[in-house]
């Protein structure tokens, strides 16, 4: 049987809300499917389930608001026999008896082995009941633990009461502060600009619409949004995960796109694979999340694969963009507003469209150097426009 | 089509990218892009709910033309009914 868990749809969230199921017991689903909505402080999500095979049985049920975590359902795998009916308990054969297990409280005896597969499987030695020599901890004691169901996680605490003659602060905004704090205590951010010639890349744009449609016509974003994916190729380090102290590099490029929320808030889904898709995919993709976004109906996935984020503050006229990073990515790309500027160029000062953009990167997996090439490269894609 | 109706069908595709702004507080002469806090795709929508409900093209030219509520239903009047141009 598998559990289908309340998935954890940001650093952000703690618990969420079952409002809809899509799917009863007998259901067939398979990886991928819509299989149920979910209430956050970003709004109704749609979740993806990954397991393929039969539902037997629903835990959760429509308005009950639980941990991240917690079993939402049981499905049976295709092969596996339907959950045997009640039967009286006949008394167990006398097990032989175990060593006794030292004491609680000391270091936990177990061997090198057992120890590293503890870490991979975030299994807590403690609380693990041993059967080696002198109740030491086993690789098959981790396991049999790690298999074990896990209780339900506790809701988290509601949130204190405003302070008198303060604003109560929306719980979007509470879940946005608790994943950039928590950002800001786990992650040494180091920071890069660079001033990037646009006017190449606007020219070719114009042009370029002038021979679209109006309803696939491209916006600056969309070249910006290709050229960071493109830019990753060349500095992998920017692009992936730090989890469980070490980094783990995505061979995809899911860029998460900062969305803002009309009534306040911000939202990050990623657009998957973006060095793969035309730029005509990119801008229609990216139209197609702002408006499930801003409408609700995004789906788990979206909020969950971004393998880094970007972040675009042009049109509310800021310069430069100092950005946070969504743990666990490690880096995070920000675009301030694109403005005519003096240009020195070939020892002539001219006038030209620019943008600032920025790299919010972790110290952890990359430094200035790799950081500084990643902004290079991306100048560098923007110069060619007809490569995006 | 009359202007009215023109406008009409403005305050449609504004209603849809801003559902939760009162348009009756829409100061006509002010930039929609402040007036209704909308961004640059959200002014592509527009663009693209006029081609599709009004059947005009607004060129990235003429963008500037359409940024107000009067300036965007005066550039609509003289594409969608030239009969209701000024001065013909």
């Amino acid at each position: 049987m598998a559990e289908f868990r309340m998935p954890s749809l940001g650093a952000d969230m703690e618990a969420g809300t079952l409002v809809e199921w899509r799917v009863k017991p007998g259901d067939a689903v398979k990886r991928g499917d819509l299989v149920a909505v979910v209430e956050t402080n970003k709004g109704a999500i749609e979740v993806e389930i990954w397991e393929a095979g039969v539902v037997e049985e629903i835990r959760v049920t429509v308005g009950e608001k639980v941990p991240v975590g917690t079993v939402l359902a049981v499905v049976r795998g295709e092969g596996e026999p339907a959950a045997a009916p009640a039967v009286t308990p006949t008394p167990a054969p006398c097990a032989p008896p175990t060593p006794s297990a030292p004491p609680r409280g000391g270091p936990v005896r177990a061997s090198p082995a057992a120890r590293a597969r503890a870490r991979e499987l975030d299994v807590d030695l403690g609380a693990v009941s041993g059967t080696g020599p002198g109740g030491a901890v086993t690789l098959g004691d981790v396991e049999t633990a790690a298999r074990a169901p896990k209780p339900a996680p506790a809701l988290p605490p509601a949130a204190p009461p405003a302070a008198p003659g303060g604003q109560r602060v929306p719980a979007i905004r509470q879940a946005i502060a608790a994943a950039m704090a928590r950002s800001k205590r786990e992650i040494p951010h180091y920071y890069l600009a660079a001033e990037l010639d646009l006017s190449g890349a606007l020219a070719w744009l114009a042009r370029e619409n002038e021979r679209r449609p109006v309803t696939a016509r491209l916006l600056p974003v969309a070249l910006l949004l290709k050229a960071v994916a493109l830019a990753v190729r060349e500095v992998p380090e920017v692009n992936g995960f730090y989890q469980d102290g070490a980094f783990r590099p995505s061979e995809a490029v899911h860029v998460g796109v900062a969305i803002s929320l009309r009534k306040g808030g911000l939202v990050a889904p990623a657009l998957h694979d973006v060095d793969r898709l035309a730029l005509g995919d990119v801008m229609a993709g990216l139209n197609d999340l702002v408006a499930r976004t801003r409408a609700g109906g995004l789906r788990s996935s979206e909020l969950a694969d971004a393998t880094l984020t970007m972040t675009s503050l042009g049109d509310l006229g800021v310069h430069t963009v100092y950005g946070v990073i969504y743990p666990p990515q490690v880096a995070l790309v920000g675009f301030g507003r694109v403005q005519e500027r003096p240009w020195a160029a070939g020892g002539r000062v001219e006038v030209r469209p620019a943008v600032s953009a920025t790299l919010s990167g972790d110290h952890r997996v990359s430094d200035g150097i790799r950081g500084a090439q990643f902004l290079a490269a991306l100048d560098r894609i923007l110069q060619a426009p007809e490569g995006l | 089509m009359t202007r009215d109706e023109i406008e009409a069908g403005v305050r449609t595709i504004l209603r849809g990218i801003a559902p939760e702004v009162d348009l009756s507080s829409v100061r006509r002469d002010a930039d929609l892009r402040d007036e209704l806090d909308v961004d640059s795709m959200d002014f592509l929508r527009l663009v693209v709910g006029l081609h599709e409900r009004l059947g005009v093209d607004v060129p990235e030219k003429d963008y500037p033309q359409i940024r107000t509520l009067d300036g965007c239903v005066a550039y609509l009047v003289e594409r969608v009914t030239p009969a209701l141009a000024p001065g013909r």
